[in-house]
């Protein structure tokens, strides 16, 4: 099954891009540590310089690099991003399998409490949460995972139902297993591909939402973020437009990786495009 | 194998296939679902085309009426002739103004065949409109053709949810009416219904061509039901026609061995009074 | 319908409950005392520490906080901003004004663009205009609001000069009339249009996807069989039976278009709810995030509800079946 999902993934050629991408991004990120004069953080004399063949992407206010901010900002976003999204969806995992195995009211408690997390309005909550409790990494993977859970419990609890009636978990039950080894044995590992696609989905939103919290100014003043050097770019928008075109530039891309590479993991897995 | 057909060359052909072959084409593979099939329906005539779902009996219902899915399906070879006229290469927007009238058709599944969001009255409605000039009396022709079905005129204000099975497949009966259509192909029309409700559609039917002295293509697995209803009957297997003839002799003298299964499990389903049983396994294939 | 409509609202103010109630654990579980989350950071005067903490019952046990918590809510009291000097409410109330002057035109365009693209790519999947629309719903969907605003302000305002970059109306001249609304509009083209984007992505994307899937259902059989022609078919019924999942997304939109506010408004300084956030998230003013907070959860779910009112006139089903 992973052979020929690779196979299928490596033909769909926006997938295959996207993918390359990210991979890329991930290698600079670890790479750009090594690169002693690559310091986001080194202030000089050359303040607010534009691009050119000596500052590559030009400097801000400060004479920092903004190559640099760039090259750090790839290990804040990735960081979330996985994170968050794997908080998400270990949770939407657990829940919606649990939902979708044991039926009845758990099942009709838990599509209700999805629903809930629906409704409310979850960027504000984040915002909200963060105000409260201060900025942090860890805070910003919490309230992804405790909001976007719901997306994977859905699909998750989808596949249970689908696989829960295969012939094979009646084999496995008439050998006498009790219930709960059936669900985290048998049925989760048949039913967990589909969900790849949105977890993929969500590393998307996840880079997004911490980058919209850091342009608030919602994040701490230490770490390099795309957001945070939007958020002082704002200042200059009249004067060094270079500012924020490059680290904006880096989250449009990196959120459009996740996505078309969700699209196509989605794709792949679900020839039909149910979606 | 064909025997002489036995309606008097006099009368008209109103639908005609010659050598008909159809295949559905994907990205790695063509798959024929028609091969080598004539069928001809003259004016007034009752006939029958029977044969295992999968065995492309529905996919010649279709080609007829250019209702074959774009892209993934061709005409591969030979020819449909309605009234005459050759439509094989019949673009989309020549088609529109082919369909229904002299040819209307009549589907299998009568809920997912009505517009859900639709009230049953605008939806016949729709049929007269094209088909009949005199728009004035379109609301009194909506309550003749609903009566025409045995339907009350106050199911014109209902959706197709709030209907019956039966009750539906008179609708669709009485849209494709509202075309005036000189032959009407109904596509299985009993295959949804219980066994009350399907000897009187077939009653209907029976009724209605009598009546409006229109022709019908009865398309069904179920000998049983196009026996007494069709005076010819073709038969179809594994995308092939292997018999065809006047309805009564096939059954009395049936050449291909598919042919007498389908004549055994017909008795069979009439006796105990069942539903018709699928036989199983060997004649399938996998296209509809 | 009636008890369909009511059972809805019953839905929705079990809802507008829970979130109180969150609101309230939000308060409490947070570090630090939660009186200090109910007065904010900004200095107060001496005294109304007292006053608040009498207020909420602060040295009672949680349950009767909870209780009083709800009924000063339900009075109208969402406490008071010693930051802006205001009562929560009238503060909220004052800035609801710009933010739907933003939002509702932006919001309607971009239902009609994007049902607009959906319906043109749908019929032809794969042809050029079913990519150009694929390309333009990625594009809505990865960018950054508040950057894609950045991007036009750069090009727009300070490069071309075509349009203002900030503020909601000319402060160098005193205008009236025509003249106001004019000006108004000049600076409403480029943060609607940035918060357009997003909006179109999505409901073209549901827009394509659900007529594709209508084009599909057997009743367009029934339909063609009539002859009927493609373009009637696809107005009187492709359509109506697609736009009853577009209408659930444009719901979805309209309730959640605060989240949209406050990053576009922060760009483009535009004096309404968003800019009200990020203040108060600077000065710490909690009582006012809080108000904001309520204020988006009952917007999306009263618009939850009409969306359902809309759903039933939508889709006879509906209707009968609830």
């Amino acid at each position: 099954m992973t052979s020929s999902f690779l196979a299928k993934m490596a033909r769909h050629r926006s997938g295959t891009v996207a993918g390359l991408f990210i991979l890329a991004l991930i290698v600079l990120g670890i790479l750009v540590n090594f690169v002693p004069q690559l310091d986001p953080h080194a202030l000089s004399n050359d303040v607010m310089e534009p691009p050119s063949a000596a500052f590559v992407l030009g400097t801000d206010e400060l004479g920092r690099s903004v190559l640099a901010g760039v090259l750090y900002g790839i290990q804040i976003s990735v960081t979330v991003g996985f994170f968050a999204a794997l908080a998400a969806t270990v949770l939407g995992v657990l829940i919606g399998a649990i939902a979708g195995f044991y039926g009845g009211w758990l099942d009709a408690a838990v599509m209700r409490i999805a629903e809930f997390f629906q409704v409310i309005p979850s960027f504000i909550l984040a915002a909200m949460i963060v105000a409260f409790a201060g900025p942090g990494l860890t805070q910003i993977i919490v309230v992804v995972g405790l909001l976007a859970w719901p997306q994977v419990a859905r699909v998750m609890r989808g596949e249970v139902l689908r696989v829960k009636q295969l012939e094979f978990v009646d084999a496995v039950r008439c050998l006498g297993l009790p219930e709960g080894r059936v669900l985290i044995g048998e049925v989760i590992p048949n039913a967990v591909a589909p969900v790849l696609a949105v977890s993929t989905l969500i590393v998307g939103q996840a880079i997004l939402l911490e980058a919209s919290l850091s342009f608030l100014g919602l994040s701490s003043v230490e770490l390099v973020s795309w957001g945070r050097m939007l958020n002082s770019g704002q200042r200059f928008l009249f004067n060094a437009w270079w500012l924020s075109f490059f680290p904006g530039t880096a989250i449009f891309l990196t959120v459009l990786a996740f996505n078309v590479f969700g699209d196509a993991v989605g794709t792949v897995l679900n020839p039909k495009g149910r979606r | 194998m064909s025997r002489p057909d036995a309606v008097s060359a006099a009368s008209r052909p109103l639908l005609q296939t010659e050598k008909l072959e159809i295949a559905y084409v994907s990205r790695d593979s063509t798959t024929v679902a028609v091969r080598d099939a004539s069928i001809v329906v003259h004016e007034g005539e009752s006939v029958a085309l029977v044969g295992e779902s999968g065995s492309g009996k529905s996919t010649i219902a279709r080609a007829m009426l250019g209702l074959l899915p774009e892209g993934s399906s061709r005409i591969a070879q030979g020819r449909i002739l309605i009234d005459g006229q050759d439509v094989t290469a019949y673009s989309p927007r020549q088609w529109e103004g082919m369909r229904g009238h002299p040819v209307a058709m009549v589907f299998q599944d009568p809920l997912s065949y009505l517009n859900p969001v639709l009230r049953i009255g605008k939806q016949i409605a729709e049929s007269v409109r094209r088909h009949d000039r005199s728009a004035a009396r379109e609301a009194a022709r909506v309550t003749e053709l609903l009566e025409l079905v045995h339907l009350p005129a106050s199911a014109a204000r209902a959706y197709p949810h709030e209907l019956s099975g039966g009750m539906r497949q008179r609708v669709l009966l009485a849209i494709a009416l509202g075309c005036r259509p000189k032959l009407l192909i109904a596509d299985e029309p009993t295959t949804a219904l219980d066994v009350t409700t399907q000897a009187e559609i077939l009653a209907l039917l029976k009724d209605l061509r009598q009546r409006l002295g229109m022709a019908m293509l009865l398309i069904s697995h179920d000998l049983g039901v196009v026996w007494e209803e069709c005076e010819r009957a073709y038969v179809m297997f594994r995308s092939r026609i292997v018999e065809s003839g006047v309805t009564r002799q096939i059954f009395s003298a049936p050449q291909h061995p598919y042919t007498t299964g389908l004549i055994k499990a017909a008795k069979a389903a009439r006796n105990s009074d069942n539903r018709f049983e699928t036989i199983q396994g060997e004649f399938s294939t996998a296209v509809d | 319908m009636l008890p369909f409509l009511l059972s809805r609202i019953a839905w929705g103010i079990l809802i507008v409950i829970a979130i109180l109630v969150l609101n309230f654990l939000i308060i409490h579980t947070v570090p630090g005392d939660p009186l200090q989350a109910l007065l904010g950071d900004f200095p107060v005067p001496p005294g109304h520490a007292e006053k608040i903490r009498a207020d909420f019952g602060l040295d009672q046990p949680l349950i009767t906080q909870l209780g009083l918590y709800l009924g000063n809510l339900v009075q109208g009291n969402l406490g008071f901003s010693f930051a802006n000097r205001a009562a929560v409410l009238d503060l909220i109330l004052m800035r609801l004004g710009p933010t739907i002057l933003l939002m509702v035109p932006a919001l309607i365009f971009a239902a009609v663009f994007g049902i607009m693209l959906g319906v043109a790519a749908a019929p032809r999947a794969g042809s050029f205009r079913d990519s150009a629309l694929t390309a333009i719903s990625l594009f809505g969907y990865s960018v950054p609001v508040f950057w894609l605003g950045q991007m036009l302000v750069i090009v727009f305002a300070i490069n071309l000069g075509w349009l203002p970059a900030q503020g909601m109306r000319s402060m160098r001249e005193q205008l009236v009339g025509f003249d106001a609304v004019l000006s108004t509009l000049r600076h409403l083209i480029l943060p609607g249009f940035s918060v357009m984007i997003f909006y179109i992505a999505i409901v073209a994307r549901v827009a394509r996807a659900s007529v594709i899937e209508a084009l599909h259902q057997d009743y367009v059989f029934t339909a063609k069989a009539k002859g009927l022609s493609q373009r009637y078919i696809l107005w009187n019924h492709v359509l109506p039976n697609a736009m009853i999942p577009v209408a659930t997304v444009i719901g979805y939109s309209f309730g959640h278009s605060l989240t949209g506010a406050i990053l576009v408004e922060t760009v483009f300084a535009w004096p309404g709810i968003g800019s009200l956030f990020i203040t108060s998230i600077t000065n710490r003013d909690y009582p006012v995030l809080q108000g904001i907070f309520l204020l988006a959860a009952v917007s999306v779910v009263v618009i939850n509800i009409c969306t359902d009112i809309l759903y039933a006139t939508l889709d006879p089903r509906v209707r009968k079946g609830m």
